[in-house]
Order: structure tokens, then sequence, then C-alpha cells
């Protein structure tokens, strides 16, 4: 199954190796992957997709914690969630065929943010599918398109839902008890996917 | 071991004082408690050399960086502590990384330094320059690069706790060698890590103790599985007082020997590859098995889809990516061992265990019969005859450090341990070449015990040289080489499962005395049974280090053995009858 972790990392040199080195030594490839700074002075926050049996999802999150560098992993699996990616497809298109493309875009929602009289770029964001299907209605016209860049996939839960570890921490954390910082619902449950 | 007068070292602790990098380092270990370190000099960590006389800390000088993280890692495992090591850049940090890797798979605290090149030529192939953090990121469970002076004392004092905490591990620091000539305010107290973070999914509840405890009261056929947690943890009472109460039998892992008395009545011995059939299948029909402190090593399962398919299992483990890794569980309770242990007892009551107990009895059958301990020499010199002659004579008071091979198995099966941390061994990356050295840290950290290591012919030359090192620290230790001629248990593989092609295995070995003599240590060779007694004593009464070459048998086996990835009821069964396999009723 596809699963989804959200990571608050110490924002230092090595850190996003140490993550990634977990998942090549599990022998885990990673779908995706997207960092950048958070809500936290000094703490990154990432979301990491990748294809592991169900049972793997409580090994890799337990795995992620036991890194220094990382604060909180969250298993966001089949739970509520806003997910989105951001795309730049660059387009060759002449004042000829522009219109075109024009309707595409509002079609799609998406957005044009350069243009020249040779090519023309489209900014879009949403859901995978979504942009997969922008991209595979401009390659219809073969050679149309000159470059794609994608950020991968950035996800939030749904719902006032703030991890129990950063809540504590929030605290000052050092007095917190086990049963305050512990976020997760019982081992049963993550496996089968439940949400707490 | 020189003695160091500290009291003015102190001062350094309770009072900031500006003190050159090199000097933090010595500092802070001091502060650490630090009294012995195992290192080897060169140009990238020389300023920290330099300022070395000035710290009530003794230096060991290894002659390999290996034997030093192996020293550092015997240091640890004798005595619970922490162990240190350093070395320079480069070659120096590379040689560290067999050591780094053995305490990484057996989870044992120690820490590395090592010197780097100048901040300023980092990442420029300069000369004994090597990316060490990058190297050892998947074998340490965490390391540091320090190329600031102000950096060196937090992270030292970070390694110290992280190395110790949790489910422990090695811990590598690299110090640039501008960081250890620069200078800084040393600041002891205010180095102090931030208070240690409990792995967030730890997780003991009152559900899952009520649900341990509901099953050991029905559990008709319980098993306790000990590893090395028992000793980490310090759940010896523990362990014991769950056994005794619920008169349940206890398993060990290799690394778990010694953590419940070896002569304890509800102590089975050793499980797994190769442990006592008898004990291999009381497993396999077990309705209950409480793993207290261990993982599930394969050596210890054998093929993971037939183990102990009749059991329902307890798993109490400090490292929540354990549960379910191996064996699926049916409880986890995941803390610290003693912890959870003294949660769980007041829910446990007296039970009543005799008939489960009685039918493991009945198991064991004559399978001793068959067990070369009790059967008598012929002529010939066994290794398990001379294992277990140096555990009748020592009395089991030992610490007994081997090597990886038959040997090791021999003394996991002949020398009967009493006590936790009596037997240094590595049993998760299974190092050659770690007895010397460990046993050196091990002396270190016990001086006032009787240290013996127990080596091959084959991993004990990979160390040989710190024979030196012996010597030039003036210890006494007492060495058995088990000397086959043979890399012996590649060979028994070679045997039961290549044909006998006994491909690079046979093994020309130097006159062991002699070399032992080359370095001013006295040696003895022993070629017969009846010479093993005096032998013993004459290396345990020998003022200095003693090694004793005894010339065994050359095509040994260690039996009963589960071939690997087989099921644990299928045994390769002693010789006397046909090469069957071994069961326990089977005579």
């Amino acid at each position: 199954m596809l699963h989804t972790f959200v990571a608050y990392v110490e924002d230092l040199p090595g850190v996003l190796t140490r993550v990634a080195s977990l998942f090549r030594r599990l022998n885990i490839n990673i779908n995706s992957l997207t960092v950048g700074r958070s809500e936290r002075p000094g703490l990154s926050r990432l979301t990491l997709v990748c294809e592991a049996s169900a049972e793997a999802g409580n090994r890799i999150r337990a795995s992620l914690y036991k890194l220094e560098n990382v604060v909180d992993v969250d298993d966001i699996a089949k739970d509520p969630a806003v997910t989105r990616e951001l795309a730049l497809i660059k387009i060759s298109a002449t004042p000829r065929n522009r219109s075109q493309i024009f309707d595409l875009v509002e079609v799609f929602r998406a957005r044009i943010v350069d243009l020249t009289s040779e090519s023309l770029m489209i900014e879009m964001t949403g859901v995978e599918s979504k942009i997969e299907g922008l991209i595979e209605v401009l390659r219809e016209d073969d050679g149309r398109i000159l470059e794609i860049c994608r950020s991968g996939k950035m996800t939030m839960r749904r719902g006032h839902h703030t991890s129990r570890v950063l809540k504590a921490m929030d605290a000052g954390g050092e007095e917190a008890t086990e049963e305050d910082v512990d976020p997760v619902a019982s081992l049963e449950e993550r496996v089968t996917g439940e949400s707490e | 071991m020189k003695k160091i007068d500290n009291s003015e070292q102190h001062a350094h602790l309770t009072t900031p004082t500006r003190l050159t990098g090199a000097e933090i380092v010595w500092a802070t270990l001091a502060g650490e408690g630090v009294t012995d370190v195992f290192g080897y000099p060169g140009g990238a960590i020389l300023p920290v050399y330099d300022a070395l006389r000035k710290f009530p800390i003794h230096h060991v000088l290894v002659r390999h960086e290996q034997g030093a993280s192996h020293m550092a890692d015997g240091y640890a495992r004798a005595s619970g502590k922490v162990g240190v090591a350093m070395a320079t850049s480069g070659p120096g940090a590379t040689n560290l990384i067999t050591g780094i890797a053995t305490a990484m798979l057996d989870s044992i605290p120690i820490v590395c330094i090592t010197g780097n090149v100048s901040s300023k030529v980092l990442g420029t192939d300069a000369f004994q320059e090597v990316d060490i953090t990058g190297i050892t990121l998947p074998v340490t469970k965490h390391n540091f690069l320090v190329n600031r002076t102000e950096d060196i004392a937090p992270a030292i004092r970070s390694a110290f706790q992280i190395a110790q905490s949790g489910r422990p591990g090695p811990v590598l620091v690299d110090i640039t060698k501008d960081a250890q000539q620069g200078t800084a305010v040393f600041d002891f107290a205010a180095a102090k890590p931030r208070a240690y973070r409990p792995h967030p999914m730890l997780r003991v509840e009152d559900s899952g103790l009520a649900q341990a405890a509901e099953l050991i009261r029905n559990a008709k056929r319980p098993i306790i599985l000990g590893g090395h947690g028992i000793s980490e943890s310090g759940a010896m009472e523990q362990v014991r007082t769950l056994a005794e109460r619920a008169q349940i039998p206890v398993a060990l892992t290799l690394l778990g020997l010694g953590a419940f008395p070896a002569s304890h009545p509800l102590n089975m011995g050793m499980m797994g590859m190769h442990g006592e059939a008898w004990v291999n299948h009381a497993i396999q029909e077990a309705d209950l098995l409480i793993a207290c402190g261990m993982r599930f090593d394969d050596r210890v399962t054998g093929s993971t889809s037939t183990y102990s398919l009749k059991s329902k299992k307890i798993h109490i483990e400090v490292d929540p990516a354990e549960i379910n890794k191996n064996i699926k569980v049916d409880v986890a309770l995941v803390g610290d061992l003693r912890e959870v242990l003294e949660q769980l007892l007041p829910r446990i009551s007296g039970r009543d265990g005799s008939a489960w107990l009685k039918t493991i009895d009945a198991s064991k059958g004559v399978a001793s019969v068959r067990d070369i301990k009790n059967l008598p020499d012929l002529g010939h010199l066994y290794a398990a005859h001379v294992i277990h002659d140096i555990w009748r004579i020592t009395g089991g008071n030992a610490i007994v450090v081997t090597d990886v091979g038959q040997h090791q198995m021999w003394e996991a099966q002949y020398f009967h341990h009493e006590h936790p941390r009596s037997l240094v061994t590595s049993g998760g990356l299974g190092t050659m070449g770690f007895a010397l050295p460990a046993a050196i840290g091990a002396k270190f950290a016990c001086p006032e015990k009787e240290v013996w290591v127990v080596a091959g012919d084959g991993g004990f030359q990979m160390t040989a040289a710190e024979l030196s090192t012996i010597v030039q620290e003036k210890i006494k230790i007492n060495i058995a080489i088990i000397n086959n001629g043979f890399l012996g248990m590649v060979r028994q593989w070679q045997q039961f499962f290549y044909d006998s092609n006994y491909e690079a295995t046979p093994l020309i070995s130097p006159d062991f005395v002699k070399l032992a003599d080359a370095h001013g240590i006295a040696g003895r060779a022993v070629r017969t049974r009846p010479e093993v007694e005096s032998a013993v004593n004459e290396a345990r009464s020998a003022s200095g280090t003693f090694l004793l070459n005894f010339l065994v048998e050359k095509e040994e086996s260690v039996y009963p053995m589960i071939p690997a990835g087989a099921s644990l009821h299928e045994m390769i069964r002693r010789p006397g009858k046909d090469p069957l396999l071994e069961t326990p009723d089977d005579n």
C-alpha cells in the first residue's frame, strides 16, 4: 500500500541523508519527497510517500523516530487529509495555437505564469490525478511539452489535528509523560490503518 | 594501569574556563566519568593527543584501530559503562568501522572520537580525509561532525546520552583539526544535552499488561525467551521473579546467556541454531512465548513461517521498531524491560507449571547421553572438553570473551554462565577477531576479574597484533586458542551443505606459543585431555598473560544444528546413529 509520512525534522546539514538512508537500507523506493520550512523555527516539515506493506508502516515510523534529528512522525495512511502537488509545465505554443491552451488551462483551473512568442508556462496545483490529467491532454500533441517540474506531494491532515509530540514540546516537553507524548493508536489500529 | 591524581582537574568541570578544543575533548570525557580510552594517534587528532597529559585519563595504545573499537566494546559489555575509542582521520577512522558495526548489531554503548582535516579543506580530498560521518551513518546510532570548538563539549555529551539511552548503540564524534586547535569557554554543565526524550512510540498500557497477565495465567505451555535486554536493562531479578512465581522455564539467546543463572532449575539454556533440540522443540510446542529483551533474530527462529505456530506471543522490548519485525506478536509491551516487568509482576500470581516442566524434562530423554561433554575423550582432545574443563576449573567465575565460530558455540553450550556480563561475544555481526581486543577492554573495565579469551586459530590471527598492547599495558588475561587447523565453522558448513568441499578453510598458523614468546608472553601447547587441567591452572597462576594453544580434533562439528533457514524442529542431530534429524525423544 501507499504510505504517506509527514515528519518534522531538525533543519541541519545531513538530516535528509539520514532519512533517505533509512529507506535505502529498508530497500524501499521513495515515490515522492517534499521538504520545506514549517511553522516551527529550526524544524523542517517533510512529506514522504512510499510503497510498502501495510505492516511495514509501523516499523518505518518507529525507525524514523529512532533518528536523532526526527522530532515528529505521522503516518497519514488512509486518514482524511488534504494532499496537493504543484506542477510547472513548459509547452511550446505560438500565437496561432495559444488560445486552445488558454481554454485547457481554464478547464483545469491552472494558471499561465510565463508567456513568450514560442512557449508558455503553466502552473498547476492539485491532486496527482488532476495534474496527470492535464499532462495527458497536453501530450496528445506530440512535442508540445518541453519541460515538466513537479513538486511531489504535500499532505496535511484535515480537522484540528496537531501531534501530541509537538504539543508536549510546546508545553516544555521535558516534563511530559509518555502517555502525553504518545500520538498513536494502538499497534493493531496502525496496522489496519484505522484512524485514532 | 597508571594512577593519576585528578584532584585539580575538577576545576574545569565546575568553573567555566577557556580551553582549546583538544583540552575540551578530554575535559568533557573526564566529566562523563571516562577513565580509559583506547586509541591510536595520527595527524588529524594530534592536538587532542598533545593535551592528554593534562587530564586524568589513561590512554591505551592499540595496534590497529579495529582493536580500539572492539576494546571500547568489550569495556562496555563487561562494565555496562560507555567505552571510548579514538582514532585519526582517514584510514584511522575507517579501521574503526568493523568494531562500530559490531557494537551496533549488539546494541553496545560506545563513543568513537575521530579527528578530521581542517574545516577549510573538508570535502577537498585532503590528505587522510574521509567522510566518516557519511560512511558510518548506517552503523551508528547517531554521529556528529563538529567543526567549531564551542560545539565539541555539547556533541560529546550528547553522544554519551544517545549511546546509553533507550536501545544503546555506538555514536561517533568527528572533530575537525581546526576545531581542536581553536579555543572556547568550556562549561561542562551548560554543555548538558536537553533532557532525553524517550521514543514516542513506547507504550505500556494497562490493557496490554492485563492481557499479558491473562495469557500467562491461562498458559499451559509457556516459555520465557530471555535476551540481551535483560542485562542491558538490569532486569535479572524481575525475570527471575516472573519465572519462579509463574513456574515458567527460561530459554536464552546467545547474548542472553548469564542474565538468568545457568544452574537455575528453570533454565533451559540456549535456544536457536545450536541450542539443544529439546529446547527448540519446546518452543515449537509452546502455547505462550514471553519474549524479554530479544528480537527474534534469524539464528533464534530458523524459518519464521514455521516458528512456534501454536503459541501466543508477548513481546517486551525497548525498541518499537522491533515489534512485529520478524515475528508477529499478540501483545507488545514497548518499554524498558525492568520497568515493564515491575508493572507486570504485581498482576502475576503463583501458578502450577509442573505438568509442562515434566513434559520438557521427559523430552530431554537421553539426548544428554550423546552430548560430547559426557563422553570419554578416548585419547582425543575435543574442543568441547577443553571449554567444559575451563568452566569447571575456573568455577565459572571468569569473564569469557569469545571470538566467532565453532569455539563460540561450544563456549555457549559448555561454559555455564551464572552472572550477567560474564560472556562477551559478538552475536549479531559475528565478528572474527573480536575476542583478543574485546578481552583487553573487558580487563580494563574489570581489573579484578579473571578474563579468558576463547578464540579459534582463524579469528585469533585477525587481531593477534594486540598481544603487544597486552604487554605494553602489563595486563593479565588468559588466552585459550582452540586450534583445529581449519576455519572450523565454515568447514562444518562445507561438510554439511557443500559436499565436504573444503575450499579455503584449511589454515596454516604460526606456532602460537612462539608467537606469544616473541611478545614476551608465556604459553604452552596442549595436545591431550589429561594436560588440560594443569595447563589451565598454570595459566591462571601465572602473573602475566598466558597463552594456551589447544591442538584439538580437526574435523569436529558443533551439534545439534538447525541449517540456516530450516525450521526449529529440523535439527541436525549429534552423531551416534544415522545422521538424521534430531527430535527431543530421539535417543
